[in-house]
């Protein structure tokens, strides 16, 4: 074996993060986004200190799904239009793990940043804090498994006309039971309830998509280049 | 697959192109060896046919190579040459025939068959936000060469710290071909390789060209222009056919697709 896969994964995932800093317009975006959508939700709903207290884990779930969508498209699209994916089709590493590399880029620039703002995103909405480790733990969860998802489907619509239009309409039905748990659980720790299943089962989702994701989006890797 | 793929090649032959298309000696085509190697050569290439959408843009291609050997692929364009090329990096599979290296079939492990090809495509595959040496970092990475000696053989050490989106077209072209250099790889498919380069790059790709066949590398090349690759053999894809063109259909005219 010419190169060791641990070095090409750790490579790819260096010159993402690279590009991810040089362009730190196009990554902050999603956070951007969060933090607004966020924002938006008191003016429209009323400055009530209660309701947004009871509307917040719904709200924070949401908004994080949604961000993450918005740098979804270009995962891959910007590795197919100028050739890159060739080229790392051509590193040797086998194309699922190629697929994972991405996935595991999307969460370091989008995932992260997001669990990082959502701290102060929840405490605006004036979430308890004593639900905060709650919120954290079932996002980072979450954001991984939303990573996972997408990335699969990014790979999925890769070459098809309309893959932007197409990719929420795949990722968001797919990421619901993450929404239902994570806000679950949420929910539970903020009415004094066990919030421990609902975080065990976002942690089975998570388990269940690490190894499948990386194959499905593997195999669309491979026929986005056919 | 090889008892899968050929009744569907024949299947679709059949539905696409009716009266079936009869094959005439002038279609086929082959490539007479310069000479007969002994023993099994290196790259056997057996009976590629690929289809896009309805058509058949490949139509049984076969040749051999043996270490040392060139190949340059020529025809109009729409021929195929770049696709030949992608099925021969294992990045498209044929729908019939086999790709062979040492005799055994390239598909068969496809990772083990990337580390034998160095790709240059249509495209340079630089990220512009990048600088030229950080460009070339996962390809040292897998091919395990050295970027600066690369770099160096095409003349653009002294851009290595600069970003990709500040170079021309043709510092991007050697940059490109400095990812080939950096596979280390016995088996160079290159596609259209001397695009945007000026006279002295064409001279260091000479050299290039020279040093891989005499280490016992094979060198593919697309090209619409002289090469400089002594004594290549050459494999003329022969263009579109009028009669392969899917006609379109009759029963729709075109007031009723409005």
């Amino acid at each position: 074996m010419k190169f060791q896969i641990p070095s090409l994964i750790m490579a790819i995932l260096e010159r993402d993060l690279r590009l991810a800093l040089r362009h730190g317009a196009d990554t902050l975006g999603a956070v951007l986004f969060f933090i607004l959508a966020g924002a938006l939700f008191p003016l429209a709903l009323g400055p009530s200190p209660e309701l947004l207290r009871r509307m917040a884990p719904g709200i924070v779930w949401v908004c994080a799904l949604l961000a993450a969508l918005l740098p979804l498209d270009r995962l891959f699209g910007s590795e197919l239009e100028d050739g890159s994916l060739d080229q790392l089709l051509m590193t040797g590493l086998p194309s699922p793990l190629i697929a994972l590399a991405k996935m595991i880029a999307h969460w370091l620039t989008t995932g992260v940043p997001l669990l990082l703002a959502a701290g102060p995103l929840a405490i605006m909405l004036g979430m308890p804090a004593g639900s905060m480790v709650v919120l954290l733990t079932g996002l980072l969860l979450g954001t991984l498994i939303l990573s996972l998802i997408g990335g699969m489907a990014a790979s999925v619509v890769l070459g098809a006309r309309r893959g932007g239009v197409l990719l929420p309409l795949l990722v968001l039905p797919l990421t619901t039971p993450a929404l239902i748990f994570g806000a679950a659980a949420l929910d539970a720790a903020q009415t004094g309830l066990s919030w421990g299943p609902d975080l065990e089962l976002l942690g089975a989702f998570l388990a269940a998509a690490i190894p499948l994701c990386p194959l499905a989006a593997g195999a669309g890797l491979r026929a986005a280049v056919e | 697959m090889r008892h899968k793929l050929d009744p569907v090649t024949r299947k679709r032959e059949q539905t696409f192109f009716s009266p079936p298309r009869p094959v005439t000696p002038d279609r086929r085509i082959s490539v007479i060896p310069a000479f007969t190697p002994p023993g099994r050569p290196l790259l056997e290439v057996e009976n590629i046919s690929v289809f896009r959408g309805e058509r058949l843009v490949l139509d049984r291609v076969g040749f051999t190579l043996d270490a040392g050997d060139a190949l340059l692929l020529t025809g109009p364009n729409g021929a195929g040459k770049s696709t030949l090329l992608r099925v021969l990096a294992g990045l498209r599979k044929p729908e019939g025939g086999h790709v062979l290296w040492s005799g055994v079939d390239t598909l068969a492990d496809r990772s083990q068959h990337a580390g034998r090809v160095a790709y240059l495509g249509h495209q340079d595959a630089l990220k512009l936000g990048l600088t030229l040496r950080e460009n070339l970092t996962l390809a040292a990475r897998s091919g395990g060469g050295d970027p600066d000696s690369c770099m160096k053989s095409l003349n653009i050490l002294g851009l290595a710290d600069l970003p990709a989106r500040m170079l021309s077209a043709g510092q991007k072209r050697r940059a490109a071909l400095a990812r080939v250099l950096l596979a280390q790889a016995p088996l160079w498919l290159l596609d259209e390789p001397s695009l945007g380069l000026d006279t002295s790059t064409m001279g260091l790709l000479g050299t290039l060209f020279a040093a891989h066949r005499q280490a016992g590398g094979i060198v593919i090349a697309t090209t619409h222009v002289p090469l400089p690759l002594p004594n290549p053999r050459t494999l003329a894809l022969p263009g579109l056919n009028e009669s392969d063109i899917p006609q379109p259909m009759e029963d729709f005219p075109e007031d009723d697709l409005l």
